[in-house]
């Protein structure tokens, strides 16, 4: 028993409103926040032909491709090598594969072994109260790693496609920098210089009592590079780079990721060699014990503050 | 708890439709924060508090910001009047004349 009601009460409605939310064509924040209405992109006919065509002369003055011998090898040999290194790393990835035990079989060592002695002897072996803590930086440290290594080429990769070079930076600092902070801006000011301070400690906390509670590296390391990126909109470049410059963070993740290298392959090598650690173990739930545990998690920590501050300098200005 | 857990489970699959059927890419983003801090809830619930910090840290910190930063650069939000006055710039200019 639906009744018919007038256009004006219907617009009135919640699922009205909801429906021209959904399809855009109304912004709840176009009156309210500084929102530019999205305009398709559109080019005519011949724009996009000289376009083309603008880019084709370009290409031929850069590459020269009639005369130049040496780049038409290239293309020709990339094409080829690429097949021939994909054909590679598919054969060896498939050998390593059918190795493995079968998937799902109830005997696999994953499903009873590994887990048990994980369970059992965790505590006792790597002296961490908290399991995962203990299985990921001690049993499986190696994927750890690789994980600090995929951030550190996740930062080299930014470096490259957003930075600037140092004469354009000095050029655009200026001009390019307002657009992104709010000058002195009291309430957020105000607000940072009180969150800011228990945002650090609160990350530090997590690295440093990784092994005894939920926590460690990756976690506290984000949070601190939250808190860098709230002081940095607070207060600006100048008061940041008074203790974080780009030479800070090269060395810093440098010698966090060396030491994490080197303190890793030292327990791998005692590890797998059965050869006794002189590292103790300590009593378990103090700070200072199960080995090497903290010394990583403290690496692992500052290389993603550091990461992540870097991305967000990268992203605004494109160096610093 | 397991109302609450069906309650918070709603939310988040409202949520993942409503990002991406969202035509206001602002709207998307804040949307997805919020995304973000219902997963780090239901990863507590979960009895997962190591993942429930790194979400809300990453997931509803950082992530946003960056998205908010990029849609900042290609021209998606406007600035504010009082930034406008000590410089104009070209882009900036045709958008506050469509916005008055």
């Amino acid at each position: 028993m639906s009744k018919k009601v007038p256009q004006e009460q219907y617009e009135k409605t919640i699922s009205y409103k909801f429906r021209q939310w959904l399809n855009g064509s109304k912004d709840p924040y176009l009156d309210t926040v500084e929102m530019k209405p999205q305009v398709p992109f559109c080019e005519t006919e011949s724009e996009r032909l000289q376009r083309e065509e603008e880019n084709q002369q370009l290409a031929k003055k850069v590459y020269d491709l009639e005369h130049n011998a040496e780049i038409r090898l290239f293309g020709k040999m990339y094409k080829v090598f690429s097949v021939i290194f994909c054909l590679f790393l598919v054969t060896m990835l498939l050998i390593g594969v059918s190795y493995l035990p079968t998937f799902g079989h109830p005997e696999n060592p994953a499903n009873n072994e590994v887990s048990e002695r994980y369970i059992e002897k965790g505590l006792q072996e790597t002296g961490a109260v908290n399991i995962v803590t203990g299985m990921i930086l001690d049993y499986r440290a190696f994927d750890t790693l690789g994980e600090s290594h995929v951030l550190f080429i996740a930062t080299c990769t930014v470096l490259i496609l957003l930075r600037l070079d140092k004469k354009e930076l000095q050029k655009s600092n200026e001009a390019n920098d307002r657009i992104y902070e709010p000058k002195n801006d009291v309430i957020l000011q105000t607000a940072a210089r009180i969150l800011v301070p228990p945002i650090f400690i609160f990350g530090i906390y997590i690295i440093l009592a990784g092994h005894l509670g939920p926590g460690g590296g990756f976690s506290g390391g984000a949070v601190i590079g939250a808190g860098l990126i709230l002081y940095l909109n607070a207060f600006g470049f100048e008061k940041t780079e008074k203790f974080f410059t780009a030479k800070t963070y090269r060395r810093l993740s440098f010698g966090a990721l060396a030491c994490y290298s080197l303190a890793k392959s030292y327990s791998f090598y005692t590890g797998a060699n059965h050869i006794e650690s002189i590292i103790p173990l300590g009593t378990p739930g103090a700070i200072l014990s199960s080995g090497l545990i903290l010394l990583l998690n403290i690496c692992v920590g500052i290389v993603v503050a550091g990461t992540m501050y870097t991305f967000y300098v990268m992203f605004r200005k494109g160096g610093y | 708890m397991t109302v609450f857990m069906c309650i918070l489970l709603g939310f988040l699959v409202l949520c993942a439709v409503a990002a991406s059927f969202s035509k206001n890419l602002l709207n998307t983003v804040l949307i997805f924060m919020s995304y973000s801090l219902i997963m780090s809830v239901i990863w507590i619930l979960l009895e997962s508090p190591d993942l429930a910090i790194t979400e809300a840290a990453v997931g509803a910190g950082v992530t946003t910001v960056l998205f908010l930063l990029t849609l900042k650069k290609i021209h998606a939000i406007m600035k504010t009047e009082k930034d406008m006055q000590p410089e104009r710039e070209p882009s900036g200019q045709e958008g506050e004349q469509q916005d008055e």
